[in-house]
Order: C-alpha cells, then sequence, then structure tokens
C-alpha cells in the first residue's frame, strides 16, 4: 500500500469530516473510485495505526494524529488549487484533478513558500472550502525565519481541538489574537507543556484537558488557537508519509 | 513594628478559585464579615475580623484568579490592593492538590514582595489522588512559610494564624523574588533598574516584568511618568522575543510555569493514584449522554423542589399577612388612613417577604450546594455549545438558570461572566427569563382558564425571543467574545457552614438591594392612587391596552402594578374585574395576550434596581424600555395573529 493512497484516503475523510458528518465507506468508495471491500480494509487499517477513530456502519473520524496529517496534505492541496487558478488561470473544474496529482510531491518548505507567494489564502477556489491552518509559529513576516528554525524536522501538528479523548500533544503555540491569550497561559497551557484530552462534550461542545495536574474546559473556540504537537512515535506515519525527514535530505540530496 | 500585647492587623486572602479560600475566610471570621462591592466595581469584596492571640484581625477576602495580569477587573483589582493598599501579611491559599498551577501564581505574588504566609489547603483532596505534598520542603524552596491546613474541617488554622501574626511582627526581611532564566532575568534587572528611578507605588521589578509582558496598564503608568523607561522597554522585549523566538508574554509565563513546575516536582511525592469516588461521578456526570440525563435530573429537582416549596411556603406567609392585616383593622378600624398605612407602607414590605423568604433562600441554598460541591462547572460545561448560540459561554447558563426563580440572584449571578461586555448581554437575557412570579401568572390564568399547553407555548415564545435578542445584543454591544476557559474542580462535599453562610449573606444582600425599592415603589403607586393619578394613566394608555392589545382598560392599571411585583397583576386583575372567574370576562386570546406583556414587559422594579446597579442607568434603562416596546409591539401582532387564525 503507498503513502499516497493513504493520504488519499485520508483526505477524502477529512472533507466528510470538516462538514461534520463521519465518513462513511460507501461514500469514501465512491469519491475514491474504489471498492467498498477495500475502503473497509483500509480504514482498519487506518483505526490500527491510530489515524482515525472508525465504526462499522457509522464511518470514521480522524483522530488528532489523522487530522494533523490529513491538513498537512489538504492544505497543499487547497493551495495547489488556488495557485493554478489565481496564478496560472485555470478553470475552477479542472483545479481540483490536478492538484491531487501535484499535491503528494509539493514539500512543507514549498508549500510554506506557496502560501506567503499567495498572501495567505484563507479558502479554495473551487468550494470555497478553508484552508487548514498553517502549523509554524509565526506571522507571515516571518515565514522563513520560522521555517528555518523548524529545518526539516517532521512534525505532527494539529489544533487541541482536533484530539480525541485519550489522545495527547505538547503545547507547540498558541495563535495570538485572542483575548484570552494571556489566560490560556495563566492557566498553564504554555509552549511545551505535554495536554491529554479527556472528555469532549457533544454538538461541538468544550473539551476537557488534562493540563499540569489539573482538569480544564476549553470551549472549543479558544482550543482552535490552541496548536500542539502530537509524538511521532509510530514507525508507521514514517512509512506511509513521504514528506518525513528522510524525504527531505533526499530530495535536497538529489538537487544538489 | 513593635506590636506588643496586641493591635490590629490586616490580612488579606488570595488564591485561585476553587482553592477554599471562602471556606478559611468563613472559618476564621464566622458571622463577623460584611459582603459588599468594591468602590465603584461590580466586584464582590468580602471582609471580616477575628479576634485571635490578643490581635484584631481584619480579613479580606480577594477574589479567586489565576493571574495578576489584567484578563478581568478581579485580577487589576487584587493587584492594586495587594501593591497598593499593602496588606500587613497576605495568606496566599495554595490547593495542594493542583500545586503546580497554584504556584504559578504564587510566584507572581511573591513578585509583588509582601509579607506572605502560604496556606496549603486540601491537603486532605491531594492524598487522596495520591500525592503528598511537603510542606517544610516547599517552605525552603519558596522562602516563605507553609502551613498545611484543611479548611473544611478546621485543621491547620489556628496554626496558620499563628504565623500571620509571627510574619506581621517579625523583622525578618521581604520573600526573594525567583530568578528567570538567564536571557530573562537580565533584562528584568536592566529594566528593573531604570524603572526604580521613577516613582512608583510598584516595585521596580514587578513593573519592569510587567513592561516585559506588554502589560497595558503598567505601560501607560509608566509612558505617564518617564517614556524613555517604556522605549528601553519595547527594546528589550524585542531581544527577548528574537532569542527565544516567541512573543515575550509566552515566554515569561513558560518560565515561571517552569519554576512553578520544578518548586512542585521537587516539594511533592505522587503514588499512582486510587480511582476515586469523585473520579467516578466525573465520568458520569459530563458523559456525552448520561452527563444531560443527569443534568436535566438535576436542574429538574431543584426547581421542582424549590417552587413545591416556594408556593405552600408563600401561600403559608400570605395566609399569616391576611390575618395580621385583619388583627390591624380590628385594632385601627376601616378609615382611609388606616387603610393607606398598610396598603402603602406594609404592604412593600409584605411583598419583599413572600418572594424573599420562600424562594430566594432555597435558591441561593442549592446555588450554593452545587457550585461547593463542583457540579456548577459540570453544567456550564455541558451548556457551552447551547449557549453559545446567544454568543455567551457555557457559564452563561448559570445566571440564565437562576433567572427562573428571580430575575435578581439572576441579574447578580452575571459576575461570573469575565468580561463587562459578557455581564452585560447576560443580564439582558436573565432579565427576560420567566421568574417565579411570571410563572403564577402564566399558569394561574394561561394554563388554568386556556390550556396547559398555551401555556407551554407562551414558554417557547419566551424562549425564542431569548434566543433572538441574545443573538441580537451579542451582534450590537461592542467587544470581543469570550470562550470558555475554566476549571473543573474535582468533587467535594459542601459543607454546611459554607452553604448558611453564603445564603445568609447573598440574602442579606438581596434585601438591601431589593427592599428599599420595593417599599418606595410601592408607596409611590399608592400614592398616585390616592391623588386619582391612575385613572388619568388609564386613560392615557388605553389606546396601547384597549386599542392595540385588546385588553380590558383595567389592564392599563394593573400593569402599572405589575412593575412592583408581577404575581400581583393577576390578584389585581381579579379584584378589578370583580371576579376571579376569569374565564367570565376576559377570552382566551386577552388571557394569553395579557399574560405574554406580563412575562415580557419590564423587568420588575427589584430587577431594574440590579440592572442599575451592576450595569449603570444607562443600560438599565435601555433595557427596559426595550422590553417595554417588544412587549407592547409583540402583544398586539399575538392578538392580530391568534384573533385571525382563531385558534381559541
Amino acid at each position: 500500500m503507498s503513502s499516497e493512497s493513504v493520504e488519499e484516503y485520508l483526505e477524502a475523510i477529512y472533507a466528510f469530516n470538516e462538514r461534520g458528518e463521519p465518513a462513511k465507506n460507501t461514500e469514501v468508495a465512491r469519491r475514491l473510485k474504489v471498492s467498498p471491500p477495500s475502503v473497509t480494509q483500509m480504514m482498519k487499517r487506518l483505526a490500527d495505526e491510530g489515524l482515525v477513530e472508525y465504526e462499522p456502519y457509522r464511518g470514521a473520524t480522524l483522530t488528532g494524529r489523522g487530522m494533523a496529517l490529513a491538513q498537512k496534505v489538504v492544505r497543499k492541496h487547497r493551495l495547489l488549487e488556488r495557485f493554478l487558478h489565481d496564478v496560472l488561470g485555470l478553470r475552477r473544474n479542472r483545479v481540483h484533478e490536478e492538484a491531487c496529482g501535484l499535491e503528494h510531491s509539493l514539500s512543507d518548505e514549498a508549500a510554506a513558500a506557496l502560501c506567503k507567494a499567495l498572501e495567505k489564502p484563507e479558502t479554495c477556489p473551487d468550494d470555497e472550502n478553508p484552508i487548514p491552518p498553517c502549523i509554524l509559529d509565526a506571522d507571515c513576516e516571518q515565514c522563513a525565519e520560522a521555517r528555518e528554525r523548524e529545518g526539516d524536522r517532521f512534525r505532527l501538528v494539529t489544533q487541541l481541538s482536533n484530539l480525541k479523548p485519550g489522545e495527547e500533544g505538547v503545547v507547540a503555540f498558541i495563535r495570538g489574537g485572542t483575548l484570552a491569550f494571556q489566560r490560556l497561559l495563566d492557566m498553564g497551557l504554555t509552549r511545551g507543556t505535554p495536554v491529554r484530552v479527556l472528555n469532549a462534550a457533544p454538538f461541538r461542545g468544550p473539551i476537557e484537558v488534562a493540563v499540569r495536574g489539573s482538569t480544564l474546559a476549553l470551549g472549543r473556540g479558544l482550543a482552535r488557537h490552541v496548536f500542539v504537537e502530537i509524538e511521532d512515535d509510530h514507525s508507521a506515519h514514517r512509512r506511509i508519509h513521504p514528506h518525513g525527514p528522510h524525504h527531505g535530505r533526499e530530495r535536497r540530496g538529489w538537487r544538489k | 513594628m513593635e506590636k506588643v500585647g496586641g493591635g490590629r492587623l490586616r490580612v488579606a486572602l488570595a488564591g485561585n478559585a476553587n482553592v477554599g479560600k471562602s471556606v478559611i475566610f468563613n472559618q476564621l471570621t464566622g458571622l463577623h464579615q460584611h459582603v459588599g462591592n468594591w468602590p465603584g466595581k461590580t466586584v464582590e469584596r468580602a471582609e471580616g475580623t477575628l479576634s485571635f492571640g490578643g490581635y484584631t484581625i481584619d480579613v479580606l477576602d480577594l477574589p479567586g484568579i489565576y493571574s495578576l495580569s489584567t484578563f478581568s477587573i478581579e485580577e487589576i483589582i487584587s493587584r492594586e490592593y495587594i501593591a497598593v493598599e499593602r496588606p500587613d501579611v497576605l495568606v496566599n491559599v495554595v490547593d495542594a492538590s493542583v500545586l503546580e498551577r497554584n504556584l504559578f501564581f504564587t510566584l507572581q505574588l511573591l513578585e509583588l514582595e509582601p509579607r506572605i504566609v502560604v496556606a496549603l489547603n486540601q491537603v486532605d483532596i491531594a492524598e487522596s489522588k495520591g500525592i503528598h505534598v511537603d510542606a517544610g520542603r516547599l517552605s525552603e524552596l519558596l522562602g516563605v512559610p507553609v502551613i498545611p491546613t484543611v479548611a473544611t474541617k478546621n485543621i491547620g488554622l489556628q496554626e496558620l494564624m499563628m504565623e500571620v501574626i509571627e510574619v506581621a511582627s517579625g523583622e525578618g526581611g521581604l520573600p526573594s523574588a525567583i530568578r528567570f532564566g538567564a536571557e530573562v532575568e537580565r533584562r528584568v534587572q536592566e529594566l528593573a533598574e531604570e524603572v526604580g528611578k521613577v516613582e512608583t507605588p510598584y516595585p521596580p521589578r514587578w513593573v519592569a516584568i510587567k513592561l516585559l509582558e506588554g502589560d497595558d496598564e503598567v505601560r501607560r503608568m509608566v509612558h505617564r511618568l518617564k517614556p524613555s523607561v517604556e522605549d528601553l522597554a519595547e527594546r528589550l522585549r524585542r531581544e527577548i522575543e528574537e532569542i527565544h523566538g516567541h512573543d515575550a508574554p509566552s515566554v515569561i509565563a513558560s518560565e515561571r510555569y517552569a519554576v512553578a513546575s520544578s518548586i512542585a516536582a521537587e516539594a511533592s511525592t505522587h503514588l499512582v493514584p486510587r480511582r476515586t469516588l469523585a473520579d467516578r461521578l466525573d465520568e458520569a456526570t459530563s458523559h456525552p449522554v448520561l452527563g444531560y440525563v443527569f443534568m436535566a435530573a438535576v436542574v429538574l429537582a431543584v426547581f421542582y423542589g424549590i417552587f413545591r416549596f416556594g408556593d405552600y411556603a408563600s401561600g403559608l406567609m400570605g395566609e399569616g399577612f391576611e390575618v395580621l392585616r385583619a388583627i390591624y383593622e380590628a385594632r385601627f378600624g376601616l378609615g382611609a388612613l388606616v387603610a393607606f398605612v398598610w396598603d402603602g407602607l406594609i404592604e412593600g414590605v409584605v411583598a419583599g417577604v413572600t418572594i424573599a423568604l420562600p424562594y430566594i433562600v432555597p435558591f441561593y441554598v442549592a446555588l450554593s450546594v452545587l457550585e461547593d460541591s463542583g457540579y456548577l462547572a459540570r453544567i456550564a460545561f455541558l451548556m457551552d455549545s447551547a449557549m453559545h448560540r446567544i454568543g455567551l459561554h457555557g457559564k452563561g447558563f448559570i445566571p440564565l438558570m437562576l433567572g427562573f426563580g428571580c430575575n435578581v440572584p439572576a441579574c447578580l449571578g452575571c459576575r461570573i461572566m469575565e468580561t463587562e461586555r459578557e455581564r452585560l448581554i447576560c443580564g439582558f437575557v436573565a432579565s427576560l427569563v420567566p421568574c417565579a412570579a411570571r410563572s403564577i401568572v402564566i399558569m394561574g390564568l394561561v394554563a388554568e382558564y386556556v390550556g396547559f399547553e398555551w401555556a407551554i407555548a407562551l414558554y417557547l415564545i419566551d424562549f425564542a425571543l431569548i434566543f433572538a435578542l441574545g443573538r441580537l445584543a451579542f451582534k450590537a454591544v461592542p467587544g470581543e467574545p469570550m470562550g470558555l476557559i475554566m476549571e473543573m474542580p474535582t468533587y467535594r462535599m459542601p459543607t454546611l457552614r459554607v452553604t448558611a453562610s453564603r445564603t445568609w449573606f447573598k440574602l442579606k444582600d438581596f434585601v438591601h438591594t431589593a427592599f428599599p425599592i420595593m417599599i418606595a415603589g410601592n408607596l409611590i403607586i399608592q400614592l398616585a392612587d390616592l391623588a386619582g393619578l391612575l385613572d388619568l394613566i388609564q386613560g392615557v394608555f388605553s389606546p396601547v391596552t384597549v386599542r392595540w392589545l385588546g385588553l380590558p382598560a383595567a389592564a392599563g392599571v394593573v400593569l402599572i402594578f405589575g412593575i412592583l411585583r408581577k404575581e400581583l397583576t393577576l390578584i389585581l386583575l381579579a379584584s378589578l374585574m370583580g371576579t376571579s372567574n376569569f374565564a367570565l370576562v376576559l377570552t382566551p386570546v386577552q388571557m394569553f395576550v395579557f399574560a405574554f406583556v406580563v412575562m415580557i414587559y419590564i423587568p420588575c422594579i427589584a430587577t431594574i434596581a440590579v440592572l442599575v446597579k451592576e450595569f449603570g442607568y444607562r443600560a438599565a434603562t435601555i433595557i427596559s424600555l426595550a422590553e417595554i416596546s417588544l412587549a407592547i409591539a409583540l402583544g398586539g401582532i399575538l392578538l392580530r395573529v391568534l384573533t385571525l387564525l382563531g385558534l381559541f
């Protein structure tokens, strides 16, 4: 099984989850133009690797880990769509397919550069869906420096609001501009702090987070401002993800 | 500071929320306390006195906060008090079971360089979670005295007060501030040196730290005194950001937490935690399905209990006052003056008492129990997403819930919201919640004569209005909306002492706020009646009441009296119509419209008084006028729609 197909699956599941619904096997099969049994098989694998929560008949939702991977590739996809549409002038109905082919070979570095060149677009051109957020702790002026600082380290970063109960992460940064920024820091959500999601209220309600020996309730909106890094100890990710550290190094070597 | 044989000491309690601070305060001061407001602020100020070791000790309970930034008014008030008014001793109450986060606040207090004693509270809860804190070690690490306490069981409070006196009279130096990492520390010191050359009420080091954190209040102050210091601060701030690659507030918060974390780790030992009953209860009550079932059961039980009790008790009291009136009339006769004394003066007190005791007291008891046990936080957690639809976060549900009992505590309860904006929206929405008095009218008129389903319809219309107006207010009031950030406290057994004392002081507050205005309002209306003004007013209003709302002319007077006490409208209507069988004199549509108008038209006079107290005259006037116009406009529309549909 190729890493590209894992990414395609995550992307497909993301598309459903984005609308607040689980991804049903039949729908994923239709979207990816594959047979339902192979979807079922793949869903089980993704669940085993901790990338989705899968309930037969109900469908799949991405875990925080799966979300971090999906956001990465969806972000590239939608940035590419913007580029193809805005800069190259491709028609709206053509950009999706083109982007699908290109997204897997676009490096994180190139994606960040693309974002900057396009002046930080917010939505993709074909269906106006939001582009997943940048995971660099910097505003656009410091984009290059931040990329430098990160190096080519492969990071799984997503918003705290995407973690499922039981998932853990480490606070990477808080995207500022919110009234509650200082409060979040005061409550102990500083950089490098381990957090664990304990519980999530239904209807996109708040989440309960274990942090520094206490339990905090955080509204979903606020939790979206808190970016956490998920430990990448799962060997599977490196295998299935083409933009891991090795991949980056190889490319660089080849370019030189 | 020589104080032989006693004297007066000022002690302030500071600490996070849910650490048992108010329990300590209650244990220390008992009934010798006074709960008021900070001057010009809608923040509760609880003060009390005790005699100990030959000293008279004035204790001030500062609001429960997590930091000394400018996030909320409570934080600003606390730091002003500690830094400027400088209590003789500051008692920092610390929750031993959440040591790290509590020490983060302790470190900030130490930056203000007060004389300080740490009360290491809730050591029992900590032990049950498998956490043992070594008070001696903690004291060494912090460089200040630490006394372990279990306030709910009155353990350690004697020792705490002895230490307070010791610290107050001791010549011993002030605690040394905690050092930051080298890069930050050097800049703090450089800046503090510059700040030291300017006269401020605060310790220079604290000002320097706050400047580096970008604290607006401190920046403004320094800007006024010496702008060059601000420039230096700006430069050092940028340096810190460059070195760490992150903004200065988060760098400083991180460093403080790093210190707090290492102290906590060194002073405490963790065993494998046992699963306690509290843990299990927590799981069940914040469960995505069970949690809501449990919450519905608790809320309904509380309401049902209060209404049953209130109905019974106020009926009993009503009868009691009837008897008193009979005795009074038997003694003084039935003259006009005699009647006026009762109707004009005593009736206002009667109104207050028959609402306050049967409904307000049980409400406060229930609220206090829910709060102390930690369940209120779970309700806020579960209701957050629903409350977001009207632009408030989960905590806003609590005042709304209170509103079903009485709008007065509901509006006071809006203080749990963090910002002025949230409080105002919440207060406005809470004043629309059908309180017990309004429920009496809806039930007594609509449910009784039109049908129970129509009473339910009225409630649903009200909820729809709350929803629509909440959204409107959310859009109209300027400012940034605030999300939910709240600590989920461990479940605890509420204590009788705290519940009793809290209820008592809140009741006192209610009497102070609501009674004078109820009595005065009643008197004015009675005087107007005597002067024959009411008929005039009735005539003036008849285009609205009769023409537009289709109500009998008498409704004008009734609605004016209703400002005083809405449940009175029913009794008054009966007496003016000459019968209490409303089916004979009112059509179902009239009843429905009447009940609707009573429900919406104005918060009662006591609520208006609280709105003025909490939000000022302007906001109170706008809210009242908005609700009157809304009731009239929608009442008339309802009349026409219902008549047109011919539903009854």
